[in-house]
C-alpha cells in the first residue's frame, strides 16, 4: 500500500458537469478493478460451499497471473494466456486437494503454505524463463483483453447461482459443505465432490490471475495479486457465500479500490491530501463487521473446514 | 520402539520437505548438492552469517511462540503479522516521540510499548471470538490488511522521517538503542535474542506451572469440558489471543531498538506467516518452536545468497522449501496414506 508524494496540483474543484463525468469513470473503473475480484471471489464459494476453506486464492491468482501473462506473451493470444492461467491455478488446487482432502492437513495450515508456495514458485519458473525474477515482457496491446474478463465474471455470476439452485450436481456442492453424511447418504461420494470444486476453485482463481495481468496491466509484475485474494475471501464472507451478493461485494470493494487510486493527493479540504488508507481498510473493516453479526448476519456452511473421512 | 518413531517423524518430514525441494532445482540445471552447500555456509560460515542466522530466528521465535499460545488455546493466530506490525510501530513511536529518555527506561517502555499494542490488536479478534462467534481465522487476516493500512498512514502522516525518502518513522533518541553481541561481527544480533528466549522460558512455565496455564490448555483440548468445570472459555480465548498478539508485538524490539532504530513500512519478510509453520514445526512446545525457529532462519538467511552463488536459482527458492516442509510436517494423514499404499501392494 504505497501513497504517491504529495501534488498540490491534484487540488479537486469540480463543478457539476466535471462531477459526473468523474462518476461516470469512477464507475467504468470499478467494475474493471473488481473483475478479477468478482472471478475469484466465485472460485472461493466453490471450494467453500462444498466445505473446503479457501485461503490459497492469493497463491492461485499469483500463478494464474504469472502463467496467463507468460502464455500470452509467447503466443500472442490471450485467450491461451487466461486457459494457461486457469490452468496453473487449478494445478496449485490440486495440491492443494491432495493435502487437504486425501491426507487432511488441516486447511488453514495448507492454506498458508500454498501461497507460500506460489510466491516461490512464480519467481523461480520467472528466472528460468526470462532470466529476471521481477516481471514478464510487456505485452502489446492486440495480446491482451479489452473487456472480455468483465464478460465471464457476470456470465459466471449468473451460471453459477443458476447451477446451484437448479442442478442435481449444483445441490452435491451445497451438501458436501453443509451435510456431507447426508450427501454420503444419497450415494453421493464427498470427497470427489469436494476434489472437482476445488480444482474448479483454483481454475477461477487463476482466470481471476489471468484478467490481473492481461486485462488490468499488461504484464505479470512481482506479487500483483497484492492481497487481493483476501478481498476476494472478505467479499465471499460479505456477500454471505452467495453468487450475486458475492459479486455485489466485489462491485463495492471495486468502488473503494477504485477511489481510493483516484483520491490519491487529491485534496478535498483543508490542506492536507486525504489519507486513503481509510478507503483501503474500509473493504476489511466491513468484512469483520459483517462476520461479527452487527451489520447484517453472515454465517458459513456448516461443515466447512472439517474433513471428512469415508466410511 | 512407536515411540521413538513418533518423536523422529518431524525429523523425517522436515528432511522429506528439503529434498523434494532441493530436487526442484535439478529442473533449473543446478545441482542440488550444490544448492545444499551454498545454503549452509550462507547460514553457519562465519559468525556474521551465524549472527544473522540468529537475527532472523528471532522474531519467528517470538511469531511461533504466538502462534502456539493460540493453539493450546484452541485458536489459529494468522494474525500475527498484524500484531507485530503494530507492536512494532508503537515501539519507535515511543521512541521517536520521547527520545531523550535514558537507558534502561527507554528500551522497557518502548517494549512494554510493543507489547501492549500487540496485546490489544491480538485481544480484538479474541473479543469477537468470544463474544460474537466469528471466526478468528478470517478477522486474523483481515486484521492484518487493517494494520498495515494503520500503519501506513501513521508512519506518512504522523512520524514520517523528515530526512529521508523512504517509508519511515522519524529516528529513535540514542538512549532506546540495546546491546548488539560483538561476537557475531556486523550483524544486528542483540538483546533481542535473550528476550526472545526468555519469553520462551516463561510461557513454557505458564503453560505448565501455573493455573492460568492449565486453564488455558484445558479450553484447547475441550471448551465443553473446560465449561463443565467452571473456567469461563470466552475470558481464556481473550487472554489467549491479547497473549499471542503481544508476543507477536515484541518483534519490535528486536528490529526498532536492536536494528533499525525506526520503524520501516514493510520490514518483515511475513514473519507472521512463517511463524505458522514454525509453530506447526514444534508442535506448540516452547523448545520445539526454538528449533524450529532456528531451522526457519537458517533457510532464510542461507537463501540470501542464492542469487549470486547460483546460476539459475533465487532467493525465493527459501519459500518453496517452507512451503514443502510445512506440508509434510503438518500433513498428518501421510503417515497413514503410505502405510495404506504399502498395504494396497502387497494385496
Amino acid at each position: 500500500m504505497v501513497v504517491d508524494e504529495y501534488d498540490p496540483q491534484g487540488e479537486a474543484r469540480l463543478n457539476d458537469q466535471e462531477w459526473f463525468v468523474a462518476a461516470w469513470l469512477l464507475g467504468a473503473s470499478a467494475i474493471r478493478v473488481s473483475t478479477p475480484l468478482v472471478l475469484a471471489a466465485l472460485g472461493g464459494l466453490m471450494s467453500e460451499r462444498a466445505g473446503v476453506i479457501n485461503i490459497a486464492l492469493e497463491g492461485m491468482m499469483l500463478v494464474g497471473a504469472f502463467a496467463a501473462a507468460a502464455t500470452a506473451y509467447s503466443t500472442h493470444s490471450p485467450w491461451i494466456g487466461a486457459g494457461a492461467g486457469a490452468v496453473a491455478g487449478s494445478g496449485l488446487a490440486l495440491i492443494y486437494g491432495f493435502a487437504v482432502i486425501r491426507l487432511r492437513t488441516n486447511q488453514i495450515v495448507a492454506g498458508t503454505a500454498i501461497n507460500m508456495m506460489a510466491m516461490g514458485l512464480v519467481p523461480f519458473v520467472s528466472k528460468l524463463l526470462y532470466g529476471v525474477t521481477g516481471s514478464t515482457p510487456a505485452l502489446s496491446i492486440t495480446d491482451r483483453f479489452h473487456w472480455e474478463p468483465t464478460g465471464w465474471a457476470v456470465f459466471l455470476t449468473v451460471a453459477i447461482w443458476g447451477w446451484m439452485r437448479a442442478t442435481p450436481s449444483g445441490l452435491w456442492m451445497q451438501f458436501a459443505g453443509e451435510h456431507p453424511v447426508a450427501l454420503a447418504a444419497a450415494g453421493v461420494r464427498v470427497n470427489r465432490v469436494r476434489w472437482a470444486c476445488v480444482a474448479l476453485s483454483g481454475a477461477l482463481a487463476g482466470l481471476g490471475g489471468a484478467a490481473l495481468s492481461t486485462f488490468l496491466s499488461s504484464s505479470y509484475s512481482r506479487n500483483m495479486t497484492a492481497g487481493r485474494g483476501f478481498m476476494a475471501l472478505a467479499a465471499l464472507i460479505f456477500g454471505k457465500w452467495k453468487p450475486v451478493p458475492t459479486a455485489a461485494a466485489c462491485l463495492l470493494f471495486g468502488v473503494a479500490d477504485a477511489l481510493q487510486i483516484r483520491l490519491q493527493g487529491v485534496v478535498l479540504w483543508g490542506t492536507e491530501p486525504i489519507p486513503v488508507q481509510f478507503i483501503q481498510i474500509l473493504p476489511y473493516i466491513v468484512t469483520v463487521f459483517v462476520l461479527a453479526g452487527f451489520v447484517g448476519n453472515s454465517r458459513p456452511p456448516q461443515s466447512l473446514g472439517l474433513p471428512y473421512e469415508s466410511r | 520402539m512407536n515411540r521413538f518413531l513418533t518423536t523422529l517423524r518431524p525429523f523425517l518430514a522436515v528432511a522429506l520437505g528439503l529434498t523434494l525441494g532441493l530436487g526442484l532445482t535439478i529442473i533449473a540445471g543446478e545441482s542440488p548438492i550444490h544448492v545444499l552447500k551454498v545454503l549452509a555456509k550462507s547460514a553457519f560460515g562465519s559468525p556474521y552469517d551465524i549472527g544473522m542466522t540468529l537475527f532472523y530466528a528471532t522474531p519467528l521465535l517470538l511469531t511461533g511462540l504466538s502462534v502456539s499460545i493460540a493453539l493450546q488455546a484452541g485458536l489459529f493466530n494468522v494474525g500475527a503479522e498484524g500484531q507485530l506490525v503494530l507492536g512494532t510501530l508503537a515501539a519507535a513511536a515511543v521512541g521517536a516521540s520521547y527520545p531523550n529518555l535514558p537507558s534502561p527506561l527507554a528500551p522497557i517502555l518502548a517494549g512494554l510499548a510493543a507489547f501492549t499494542v500487540g496485546a490489544a490488536w491480538g485481544a480484538i479478534p479474541g473479543w469477537l471470538r468470544a463474544k460474537r462467534g466469528s471466526h478468528e481465522v478470517i478477522n486474523t487476516i483481515m486484521l492484518n490488511f487493517v494494520a498495515a493500512g494503520l500503519a501506513s498512514y501513521v508512519t506518512l502522516y504522523w512520524l514520517k522521517n523528515p530526512d529521508s525518502q523512504n517509508p519511515e518513522t522519524a529516528p529513535v533518541g540514542p538512549g532506546y538503542l540495546i546491546h548488539q553481541f560483538a561476537t557475531f561481527g556486523d550483524s544486528h544480533v542483540s538483546t533481542a535474542s535473550l528476550l526472545a528466549l526468555a519469553v520462551a522460558g516463561g510461557l513454557a512455565f505458564l503453560l505448565r506451572r501455573t493455573v492460568l496455564g492449565f486453564e488455558l490448555r484445558a479450553v484447547g483440548q475441550s471448551p465443553r469440558a473446560a465449561r463443565a468445570a467452571g473456567i469461563s472459555v470466552g475470558r481464556m480465548q481473550i487472554i489467549a489471543m491479547a497473549l499471542a498478539g503481544g508476543v507477536a508485538g515484541l518483534v519490535g524490539v528486536g528490529e526498532v531498538l536492536g536494528n533499525a532504530g525506526k520503524f520501516r513500512l514493510g520490514f518483515s519478510p511475513d514473519y507472521g506467516f512463517i511463524g505458522i509453520a514454525v509453530a506447526l514445526l514444534g508442535r506448540t512446545r516452547p523448545l520445539g518452536v526454538l528449533a524450529a525457529a532456528l531451522l526457519f532462519g537458517a533457510l532464510h538467511k542461507g537463501s540470501a545468497d542464492l542469487d549470486l552463488e547460483t546460476e539459475n536459482v533465487t532467493r525465493e527458492l527459501s519459500l518453496v522449501l517452507q512451503s514443502l516442509v510445512i506440508f509434510c510436517v503438518s500433513a498428518d494423514g501421510l503417515w497413514s496414506w503410505m502405510n495404506t499404499i504399502r498395504k494396497e501392494k502387497r494385496a
